[in-house]
């Protein structure tokens, strides 16, 4: 049996990297204890998969001397994490996988007393578009169809999303004020419940990421009608853009690995370098063309700028849907 | 026919040597994560899962479902050894495992709960190798309305049971339910009920902080007052003799549980909203329901134990169903299953069965292997598990202790949870002298989290008009025989107070 060596082999340096540290990578620093990877979401969407992808990456090339354990804290809109983040007693052990919700909890709930320019740029891993998706059975093809389709149930139809101020929900919002749509909007607490409802038609609309809604399209199950990317993407080319549309508008969902206010430079340095070459490797590159996620490589400065402009913008968005 | 050949094949894989080993070794190391109160399989799953991009893919799934199972099997050993419910699934199991135990029959319930288990699980595999398209639709048809209906069904399966102090079972349902809409609010992403600001509270309440507490620290209570030191351990017996005798009771005694349980559990397992858990309480209520002597539950019959054990191994393997038919995990184990077939190249959803239906066929022979390889594992650890409770009480009781507040710490790593564990332990204790039943309570807080957005959805879905539940043809023959069941005990009480004033 050929396979019996590799497995052998692998069992037994599974159980060796479990228990011994490995040698020390080119850095002083390195982690001391189990690195707490704490994701923004609940099990099941698109961040958490993306944590679970970048975990298994770095187990499976052994990139760090302590695992990476990761934890769903998507309570309260990611309200959960970000004060996990910023009352973390180990800086240095304390990481946090990101979505927009990073941007719009702070701002939506100002009690909390989050200020994300405290946090940690580590690596931005990519960012993820948002596409308007129908059933088939809806016989809706066109963005123009859909429009008119909203127009005359006259505020019952229904879209799904993942709460009131959450990306879809500030997509949708914008989508209906340039377009004068009535929208009867159902919060879930997933985008995967989401997308689960609109394959049993529960629902006539989403705005899902591509992950979410992948399996469905290419089922045949689900219908892209407009994406919301600066550009045609790649894998649906068919798909008109919002910008195409005449509005100059674009959304994507963050998602970077960031750090805990007060992580020391040298072990922020430590995790640019692990997670900088899980970026490079090819099981990354490989899933932000199969999930459709567009790079955006980002070093320090730049991501600090980025946040500042995106929370300028969420903050506009926003104030025009709550007000 | 091409399925069966695929079906065999995934059998024949799983039996070569180096995959069995593979199981014999997931299976034990799952047993004994699974036996550990607050860890399951979630946390064996999760701790495994990197092990496994060591070995080909195929071996890797084949010892990921052996841990599988071996947890689901595991739960049970300490929800009756000692009251602590081993994970969150194994909860119901204390409810008659644990009196069994009492009564120095814990070999009895151990053996119960481990044939129930290969039943619920065998029940499924089956269900799930002839059915699995056509489930995965029924699984579809059920939105918020219908998830709403089947959370009320398992209330009133609750309520609906006579025998308890109707009343009380109601306020324990109440409080539970005040408990489980501690945190945030999915619908607004409001916070509410933050207890005196503590952040802690933000996360809302844990089910398995509550259960160790209550089960774990409440139990321990108990008992020390009940004994009052004065220290009555059931001397248990084992033997192989015995062992075989208890089979045969656990057969005579238990099927009828383990029917219910295997079937209403699968069903409950493959709705994506619902989990092993809802459908291992569930199952215990319904089989209470319908038993001849329902009051007999609750105070160690097999039958009790046999309906929760058969149940959660029938959902978790009914779990697997929305995460390889539709990409959505059913549970927190298999989303983490979910995680890594992405890192093995195969996007779960609706194609896997067309596109990789090699590899989803040798999923599920595994399945049937590892059912097999647990259930006999299993059995050879059970005198050993018992031999535990041959320890003095007054060591097993810190003993208990301990484990419940590793438990409760393992599962959110947060001291926070450890207070409440106390608390909570302290506080059922006291509702225990004054005969409030606590089993409501802890199924108000399982299903709270989704019957309140489930109605909430619902009523959105509708403007605010209650008829969609009675006006879609699953949820409306649900929410009546919910009404129903929840109304019968008032009509009882009706008639039997009339009897009283003619007689």
């Amino acid at each position: 049996m050929k396979l019996t060596k590799r497995v052998f082999l692998g069992l037994a340096a599974g159980s060796v990297f479990a228990t011994l540290p490995v040698a020390a990578m080119a850095d002083d620093w390195e982690p001391k204890r189990p690195i707490d990877f704490t994701i923004m979401a609940g099990p099941g969407g698109g961040a958490d998969q993306i944590a679970r992808f970048v975990q298994s990456v770095v187990e499976a090339n052994d990139m760090t001397t302590r695992p990476l354990v990761p934890t769903n804290r998507g309570g309260g809109s990611g309200a959960e994490s970000l004060l996990h983040l910023k009352d973390a007693r180990d800086a240095d052990h304390t990481l946090m996988v990101t979505l927009n919700s990073f941007y719009t909890t702070p701002i939506r709930q100002e009690a909390l007393g989050v200020d994300i320019e405290t946090f940690t740029p580590i690596t931005m891993m990519g960012v993820d578009p948002f596409v308007l998706w129908v059933h088939k059975d809806s016989g809706i093809t066109t963005f123009e169809q859909y429009v008119e389709k909203v127009k005359e149930m006259n505020g019952e139809f229904v879209m799904g999303g993942t709460g009131s101020g959450q990306e879809d929900s500030i997509v949708i919002a914008y989508m209906s004020g340039a377009f004068d749509l009535d929208i009867k909007y159902i919060p879930y607490d997933g985008g995967g419940a989401v997308a689960k409802d609109l394959a049993g038609k529960q629902i006539m609309a989403t705005v899902n990421n591509p992950a979410e809604a992948k399996g469905f399209y290419e089922a045949g199950e689900f219908v892209p009608l407009l994406a919301f990317s600066d550009e045609r993407m790649e894998a649906y080319p068919d798909v008109p853009t919002m910008k195409e549309k005449g509005h100059d508008f674009s959304y994507y969902n963050q998602r970077a690995i960031v750090g805990a206010p007060g992580m020391s430079d040298e072990a922020a340095a430590y995790y640019r370098e692990v997670f900088g070459k899980v970026y490079d490797g090819e099981e990354w590159q490989n899933y932000l063309v199969s999930e459709s996620l567009s790079p955006l490589p980002m070093d320090e400065a730049e991501t600090r700028a980025y946040w500042a402009t995106q929370v300028a913008n969420h903050r506009q968005l926003l104030s025009e849907i709550d007000g | 026919m091409e399925t069966l050949s695929f079906l065999a094949d995934g059998v024949l894989l799983s039996l070569q040597p180096i995959n069995l080993m593979l199981i014999i070794i997931g299976v034990t190391v799952g047993l004994f994560i699974g036996a550990m109160p607050g860890l399951g399989s979630v946390n064996g799953v999760a701790i495994l899962l990197p092990i496994t991009f060591l070995v080909p893919p195929g071996s890797a799934i084949i010892f990921l479902a052996a841990i599988y199972y071996g947890a689901m099997y595991g739960g049970a050993i300490s929800s009756v050894t000692l009251g602590i419910p081993g994970a969150s699934t194994a909860v119901a199991t204390t409810f008659d495992g644990r009196p069994l135990a009492m009564q120095g029959r814990a070999s009895l319930a151990l053996v119960t709960a481990a044939i129930a288990s290969f039943v619920g699980g065998t029940v499924a595999n089956v269900f799930f190798t002839l059915f699995a398209p056509l489930l995965a639709t029924v699984a579809l048809s059920f939105g918020p309305p219908e998830i709403f209906a089947l959370m009320l069904l398992a209330f009133a399966t609750f309520v609906g049971l006579g025998g308890d102090d109707i009343p009380k079972t109601i306020f324990s349902i109440c409080f539970g339910l005040v408990l489980a809409t501690v945190g945030f609010d999915t619908i607004s992403g409001e916070p509410r009920l933050v207890l005196f600001d503590i952040d802690g509270f933000l996360r809302g309440i844990g089910f398995i902080v509550l259960a160790i507490g209550v089960y774990g620290i409440g139990e321990m209570l108990w008992t020390i007052e009940q004994t009052r030191g004065e220290i009555t351990t059931t001397n248990p017996k084992m033997s192989v003799k015995g062992m075989v005798a208890d089979t045969k009771e656990a057969t005579r005694r238990g099927w009828k549980g383990t029917m219910i349980g295997s079937f209403l559990g699968f069903f409950v397992g493959v709705l994506p909203a619902a989990g092993a858990t809802p459908g291992s309480l569930m199952s215990y209520g319904v089989a209470k329901m319908i038993a001849k002597n329902p009051k007999e539950y609750g105070t160690g019959t097999p039958d009790g134990v046999a309906a929760p054990e058969a149940a959660n191994n029938s959902a978790s393997t009914g779990a697997m169903l929305p995460m390889l038919t539709l990409g959505i995990p059913g549970s927190p184990t298999t989303a983490i299953l979910l995680g890594g077939m992405v890192i093995w190249g195969l996007t779960p959803g609706p194609r896997l069965f067309v596109d990789e239906s090699e590899f989803v066929w040798g999923l599920i022979g595994s399945f049937y292997v590892s059912n097999v390889a647990a259930v006999l594992i299993n059995l050879a650890f059970i005198p050993l598990f018992v031999w535990m409770l041959r320890m003095p009480f007054t060591i097993l009781a810190p003993l208990i202790f301990v484990l419940s507040i590793i438990g409760g710490f393992a599962a959110a790593r947060s001291m926070h949870d450890i207070w409440l564990i106390v608390i909570f332990g302290i506080g059922a204790f006291f509702m225990r002298k004054f005969d409030y039943p606590l089993a409501p309570a802890v199924l108000a807080i399982v299903l709270g989290p989704i019957a309140e957005p489930t109605l909430r959805q619902s009523l959105l879905l509708s403007s605010g008009d209650p008829s969609i539940f009675f006006t879609r043809p699953i949820a409306a023959p649900i929410m009546v025989i919910a009404i129903i069941l929840i109304l019968l005990p008032g009509l009882k009480l009706l008639r039997g107070k009339r009897k009283e004033v003619k007689a």
